[in-house]
C-alpha cells in the first residue's frame, strides 16, 4: 500500500516506522525538518518537509496515488482539513484523522470522516485499567 | 438578523462595527482575553470569549437561531472547521469564511462554504490597480467558466499605436469588447477600430492567455 502520513510527531514516525517494516511505501510529511529526527535510523520511506493543507505538497508527497492518508499533526483543524481535502479532492480511497476534540471528532465522523480521539481512547482505557485487578508485576 | 463573528482581530472587529450599524444583532467569539475585552469596551457586550470551533461554545453562543455565520480568524483551517461545524451541527443556513492563501478558495467551495472571501487576494488587485507599470488589471472573474475580464492601458510608446484592431493577433479565447478612450466616449470595438495612446480596452479572456493578450494588444 502507498501511504502519505501528516505530521511526524512521536505517533507519526512510529506507525511511518511499523509500516515501513511491513513493507509499505510510506511518505511523511511535516513543516519542520526537525521532525524527522523521530524516525527509525532504517526508515527506507521517503520524509519530505511540506505542508498538508496544501495541495501542491500533497502532490509531492504522492497523494495522487496514495492507498491510504493519515492526518497526524497537533492541530485538530489543520487534521480535519488535510484529511477533506485528501478525501474530496485527492479521492484518497482511506483516510484516517486525529481529533482531540471528542465533540469535533462525533461531528466529522458523521460528515463521512473516519475520526480518532486519544482523548476519549485513552480516559476509557484507563479507566477499564482501574476497574480490573491489576497485572502481576513481573 | 442574528449573525455570529468568529474572530475579534482587526478584520472581525470592523466587521462587527459595520454589521452593527447596520442594525444586525451580533456577537463576535474570541479567543483572546485581551481583544474580548478591548471589543467589549468598544462595541459593549457583544464578545464572548472562547473557541469558534468547538460545539460548547457554539451551544452556547445560540449558533442554532444565528442566520448568518461569518469566520474570519487568521487561519484558514480554523474558518474552514467553524463554518463546517455552524453548517452541519447547527444547519445555519449560511456560512461565510475569510481564507488567507489564495489557493484554498477552490478547496472551501468544494467543501461546502457557502462564500469563501479571499483576503489576500482582494488587497493584492487592489494594489495592483494602483501601480502605473501593471498594465493588466483583473476586473471580474468568472470562476465556473473559467474567464476573467480584465483592463488593458494601452501605453504611449506602444507599437500598436494607430493601428486596426484587425492587424492583431489576438488569442482565440479572448474578446475585446469595451474601448475607453481618454478623451471621447466609450465604444464597442470592431476590427477596423484604431488603437490610440491612453485607451482603456475592457476583454474578457482566460487565465492562460492573459499574458498573449496584453503582448498582442501593446505590440512587445
Amino acid at each position: 500500500m502507498k501511504i502519505v502520513i501528516m505530521g511526524c510527531g512521536r505517533v507519526g514516525a512510529r506507525l511511518a516506522g511499523l509500516l515501513d517494516i511491513e513493507g509499505h511505501d510510506v511518505n511523511i510529511i511535516d513543516t519542520d525538518a526537525y521532525s524527522f529526527r523521530r524516525l527509525p535510523t532504517e526508515f527506507g520511506g521517503n520524509a519530505l518537509v511540506g505542508d498538508g493543507m496544501d495541495e501542491n505538497s500533497l502532490r509531492k508527497a504522492g497523494i495522487e496515488d496514495a492507498d491510504a492518508f493519515i492526518a497526524l499533526t497537533q492541530g485538530d483543524n489543520r487534521n480535519v482539513m488535510s484529511a477533506q481535502i485528501a478525501g474530496h479532492i485527492f479521492k484518497v480511497p482511506r483516510v484516517l484523522c486525529r481529533i482531540y476534540d471528542p465533540l469535533r471528532r462525533e461531528l466529522f465522523n458523521s460528515l463521512g470522516i473516519e475520526a480518532f480521539s486519544p482523548t476519549t481512547i485513552f480516559a476509557q482505557m484507563l479507566k477499564e485499567k482501574l476497574e480490573t485487578e491489576p497485572e502481576e508485576a513481573k | 438578523m442574528y449573525i455570529i463573528v468568529i474572530g475579534g482581530g482587526k478584520v472581525g472587529y470592523y466587521l462587527a462595527r459595520a454589521l452593527l450599524d447596520e442594525g444586525h444583532e451580533l456577537l463576535v467569539v474570541e479567543k483572546s482575553p485581551a481583544r474580548n475585552e478591548f471589543i467589549c469596551n468598544e462595541l459593549g457586550s457583544v464578545c464572548v470569549r472562547g473557541d469558534g470551533c468547538e460545539v460548547s461554545t457554539l451551544t452556547d453562543a445560540g449558533t442554532g437561531r444565528a442566520e448568518m455565520f461569518i469566520a474570519v480568524t487568521g487561519e484558514d483551517e480554523d474558518n474552514l472547521v467553524a463554518c463546517q461545524v455552524a453548517k452541519h451541527k447547527f444547519n445555519v443556513p449560511r456560512t461565510i469564511a475569510r481564507i488567507n492563501n489564495p489557493k484554498n478558495e477552490a478547496i472551501f467551495k468544494e467543501l461546502g462554504i457557502d462564500v469563501a472571501v479571499s483576503s489576500t487576494s482582494i488587497i493584492l488587485e487592489s494594489i495592483q490597480e494602483e501601480v502605473p507599470t501593471h498594465s493588466l488589471t483583473h476586473l471580474l472573474d468568472i470562476r465556473d467558466k473559467g474567464l476573467e475580464i480584465v483592463e488593458l492601458k494601452i501605453p504611449a510608446d506602444a507599437k500598436t499605436v494607430g493601428k486596426e484592431i484587425r492587424e492583431f493577433s489576438l488569442p482565440p479565447d479572448s474578446r475585446l469588447f469595451l474601448v475607453i478612450p481618454e478623451q471621447g466616449k466609450p465604444h464597442v470595438p470592431t476590427a477596423s477600430t484604431v488603437i490610440q495612446a491612453g485607451d482603456q480596452i475592457i476583454a474578457v479572456t482566460t487565465p492562460e492567455s492573459e499574458e498573449a493578450l496584453r503582448t498582442a494588444l501593446r505590440g512587445s
